[in-house]
């Protein structure tokens, strides 16, 4: 009866300390970090996005709400490498007492050239063997700040790392369906770096990294130029940015707009890629079809 | 010799439909700009653009939340919007103490606010600028058509109106003797404003229509005395500011819109230094060259 007791006591406590510490307040900066925080985290975190479906963290403009979020919260999560500029301002005026943990810590970072100047690209989840990276980032994090949920967070951690490691394998396949020579694509900024590299494609883009900047006549000309010496007809419109310059470019050139590839923001929920891997879900099989034009 | 300035100044728009494109937008837009910015200068409304461009923007951001990027959407949202504001201005200062330019500003400044507020309920933090701030390098047949249509619009109400508008820059006091037809036309020339800044808005966005429509009247102020001397003059400088600019943009690798708005505010500056009436060069230097009055 007396050793029957004992795990009885140890399995009751087990159940119901998480069920009486209320769950975890988590921020994430921006739609694609907040859902693998959503996948990981699972039911034992409260979670608010900042910048959320279809939004764009470049150029987001914080407002007092936003504050609060961060003043509530435990934990905050951002990508980091300057994506979200506006968030040292946010911490400061929220006064959060929260750690900010750098999702991308680990990654190798790609260097970008924007304007002449040399800057770091934020884009790193484009390749899907640094969202495994964030996974484990988050995963650590989120256990470091409520050791009792830890076994939780680490089973769901492993079933998304396997998820993104079948996704790999699946982008490999389908990009070496498009010969090599073909594997070039015209986009609206070049968010697709990381991509690029990891699955060897070649990304055109008509202006600079960020959505900020402003084309000029020489550059579309060049771009022009370009797409029509490589002959390339896959050209792509992203999430957010305004398509009526890739609809110019399609005039001139003769290319076919390949659809709308997910980058920098995931979709809303009835939308073609709400979650992080629905993106590649999305982006890949358009990007296959689009080169295998060229 | 003639290849390079071939090269320089007619290879660009030859070469590319989005060069010529926009330099077609730009010729409908001086057509209709021009004329509409002298007679702004002349009845000394020429901020009143300016006001009435930012009455616009939140218009165009409804018509954009409505119906998405719909050129005939955000034109009318901005057409709605426009009128509406310039309208109550005018209705306001005929019931009220109030004089027309104060209760323009407030109405403008309301609107502008609304726009902002409206942008932002909508939660997702869409890029809404870029979206409205069009770009003269993407103008396609559709923003043509209609930045041609207006254009055409304003030439022939301008023609059906042109003695008493020009009447009363000259005689406030004309069209308040022909009674009821006096409202008449002052309503009909604010719904040409509002027009063709619209058409400029889906040209080169808000801020930079009013641009050229008020630097190249201003402009010609220094060089001609008659009306439509004033009109042909502007119409014609605000059409070589679009085409320098373009080739600015082009050689030199900057903004589109920005570059042909400096190249009026340069023709702007130019004329107010060395222009034949009333420049700084006849108040200082009155020298014998030029001198026909």
């Amino acid at each position: 009866m007396k050793r029957l007791f004992a795990p009885l006591i140890l399995g009751w406590l087990a159940c119901a300390t998480p069920a009486f510490a209320a769950p975890l307040n988590v921020v994430a900066s921006f739609s694609v970090l907040g859902d693998i925080v959503k996948e990981v985290g699972g039911d034992k975190i409260n979670l608010k996005v900042l910048v959320g479906p279809d939004g764009d963290a470049h150029t987001f403009e914080p407002a007092p709400i936003d504050a609060r979020e961060l003043h509530n919260a435990d934990l905050v999560f951002m990508n980091g490498l300057h994506l979200e500029s506006w968030m040292e301002k946010l911490v400061k005026a929220s006064d959060t007492k929260a750690d900010i943990v750098v999702a991308s810590t680990g990654i190798i970072v790609r260097e970008m050239n924007d304007d002449g100047k040399t800057i770091p690209d934020p884009h790193a989840w484009q390749d899907l063997a640094n969202g495994a990276i964030y996974v484990r980032n988050i995963e650590a994090a989120l256990s470091a700040a409520n050791p009792a949920d830890a076994a939780t967070y680490k089973s769901n951690a492993k079933v998304l790392l396997a998820r993104l490691a079948q996704l790999d394998k699946w982008t490999r396949a389908e990009i070496a369906t498009v010969p090599a020579a073909k594997r070039k694509v015209i986009t609206t900024h070049d968010a697709f770096g990381y991509f690029g590299a990891a699955y060897g494609v070649i990304f055109f883009a008509p202006s600079g990294l960020s959505t900020e900047a402003e084309a000029t006549a020489g550059s579309l000309g060049r771009l022009i130029d370009q797409i029509k010496h490589e002959k390339i007809n896959a050209l792509f419109i992203e999430n957010m940015t305004d398509p009526r310059l890739m609809n110019t470019i399609a005039r001139e050139t003769g290319a076919k707009l390949g659809g709308e590839l997910f980058s920098d923001a995931l979709s809303p929920a009835d939308g073609p890629a709400p979650t992080y891997p629905a993106m590649f879900e999305n982006n890949v099989p358009k990007l296959v079809a689009a080169m295998k034009l060229n | 010799m003639m290849m390079d300035l071939y090269q320089y100044l007619f290879a660009p728009f030859a070469d590319y439909g989005f060069m010529r494109h926009a330099l077609i937008a730009c010729l409908a837009l001086a057509l209709g700009s021009g004329p509409i910015g002298t007679f702004l200068v002349l009845r000394r409304m020429s901020l009143m653009g300016d006001a009435m461009s930012h009455a616009i923007l939140p218009g165009a951001a409804i018509g954009f939340l409505i119906a998405g990027l719909s050129l005939w959407a955000m034109s009318a949202g901005g057409l709605v919007v426009g009128l509406a504001v310039a309208l109550l201005a005018g209705l306001i200062s005929r019931v009220t103490d109030l004089r027309e330019d104060a209760s323009l500003a407030g109405f403008y400044l309301m609107s502008l606010a609304a726009g902002v507020l409206i942008v932002s309920l909508r939660g997702s933090n869409v890029d809404l600028l870029h979206v409205l701030f069009g770009s003269i390098l993407s103008v396609d047949d559709q923003a043509l058509f209609l930045v041609a249509g207006i254009a055409s619009l304003t030439l022939i109400a301008l023609a059906l109106i042109y003695r008493p508008l020009v009447a009363e820059c000259f005689d406030p006091g004309f069209l308040r003797a022909v009674a009821g037809r006096g409202s008449l036309y002052h309503v009909i020339f604010l719904v040409l404003v509002v027009l063709n800044l619209v058409a400029g808005f889906q040209a080169l966005g808000t801020l930079m229509a009013v641009g050229l429509m008020m630097l190249p009247a201003a402009a010609a102020r220094f060089w001609v005395i008659e009306v439509w001397s004033l009109a042909a003059l502007s119409i014609i400088i605000a059409f070589a500011s679009g085409w320098i600019g373009l080739l600015v943009s082009y050689h030199l690798d900057l903004p589109s819109g920005p570059a042909i708005i400096l190249t009026a505010g340069v023709f702007y500056v130019a004329s107010l230094l060395i222009g034949r009436h009333g420049s700084v060069r006849t108040r200082f230097f009155p020298g014998a060259h030029f001198h026909e009055h």
